[in-house]
C-alpha cells in the first residue's frame, strides 16, 4: 500500500491542491487568492486550528446545555427524547 | 462508558466505509451523549464533562469514518489507548516508521494537527487532511445544530 518511490505527477498534485482548496470555506477560499501550495498547506492548518477550536466551545455549550436541562421540565423531556 | 458503546457499533460493521452519511454520524453522537451523567450519584463537574464530550465527538467522528483513513485510526488509537487493559495484539504492522523529516515548517505544522500526519507521504498527508477537514467541518455542524436546537426547546416558555 506505501508508494514509497514513487513520484507523485504534476497533475496529480495539483488535482489534491484543488480538491483541499474546495474543502476549505469560502471566506478563507476568498483570502487565499491565487492557490499556491505554501498559501493552500497555511490556510488549511489554521482552518484546523480553528475548527478544533469550536469543537472545544462546542463540547463546553453541550456540557453547561445538558446541566441546565437536566431538570424536570417538559422542555427537558422533550430533548431526553431527542437524545435517546 | 463511551467506549463500550462504540465497541459495540463498531463491532457491528463488517466492510470499510460503514455508516459514513450525516444521519449516522448524529446518531452515533447523540447516543454518546445520551450516556453523559447530568445529575445525581456519579455526576462530574461540567469541565469534566465537557472533556467527554469533546472525546465523544472525536471518537464519533472517527468511528463514522471507519478503519479505511489513516487519521480515523490515529484518532481511535489515541482515545482507546488505556495501557495494560484486555488482549494486547501483536503488531504485525510497523507502525511508526521515522517521521518525516520537513524542511518546510507548513509541512510540518500539518503533520501535527492532522492525526496520524506523521509518517506518511507528502501527497497522502493531503488526502487525509483533506477527509479530515470534510469530517470536522461535518461533526461540527452537528455539534452546532444539537447546541441550537437545545437552546431552542430551552427558550420555549
Amino acid at each position: 500500500m506505501s508508494s514509497r518511490g514513487r513520484r507523485i505527477t504534476d497533475e496529480e498534485m495539483s488535482e489534491l491542491v484543488s480538491k483541499l482548496q474546495s474543502l476549505l470555506p469560502e471566506s478563507r477560499r476568498r483570502s487565499m487568492g491565487r492557490a499556491s501550495a505554501a498559501k493552500l498547506l497555511k490556510e488549511t492548518c489554521s482552518y484546523v486550528q480553528s475548527l478544533h477550536r469550536e469543537v472545544d466551545d462546542l463540547s463546553d455549550r453541550l456540557s453547561a446545555l445538558m446541566a441546565t436541562l437536566d431538570v424536570n421540565s417538559p422542555q427537558a423531556d422533550i430533548i431526553r427524547d431527542l437524545f435517546r | 462508558m463511551y467506549r463500550r458503546s462504540f465497541k459495540d457499533t463498531k463491532s457491528s460493521l463488517g466492510s470499510p466505509n460503514p455508516n459514513f452519511s450525516k444521519p449516522m454520524v448524529a446518531l452515533r453522537f447523540l447516543r454518546a451523549l445520551s450516556l453523559v451523567r447530568c445529575s445525581g450519584p456519579g455526576a462530574r463537574s461540567p469541565s469534566y464533562r465537557a472533556r467527554g464530550i469533546r472525546r465523544a465527538a472525536y471518537a464519533c467522528m472517527a468511528a463514522s469514518a471507519g478503519p479505511r483513513r489513516a487519521w480515523s485510526r490515529a484518532l481511535l488509537r489515541k482515545i482507546r489507548r488505556r495501557p495494560g487493559r484486555g488482549l494486547r495484539r501483536p503488531r504485525a504492522v510497523i507502525r511508526r516508521r521515522r517521521p518525516v523529516g520537513g524542511g518546510d515548517p507548513l509541512e510540518v505544522a500539518l503533520r501535527r494537527l492532522v492525526p496520524g500526519g506523521g509518517c506518511m507521504e507528502y501527497c497522502r498527508l493531503l488526502e487525509e487532511a483533506a477527509d479530515y477537514v470534510k469530517c470536522l467541518a461535518m461533526q461540527v455542524r452537528l455539534m452546532q445544530t444539537i447546541v441550537d436546537s437545545a437552546s431552542h426547546v430551552n427558550s420555549i416558555d
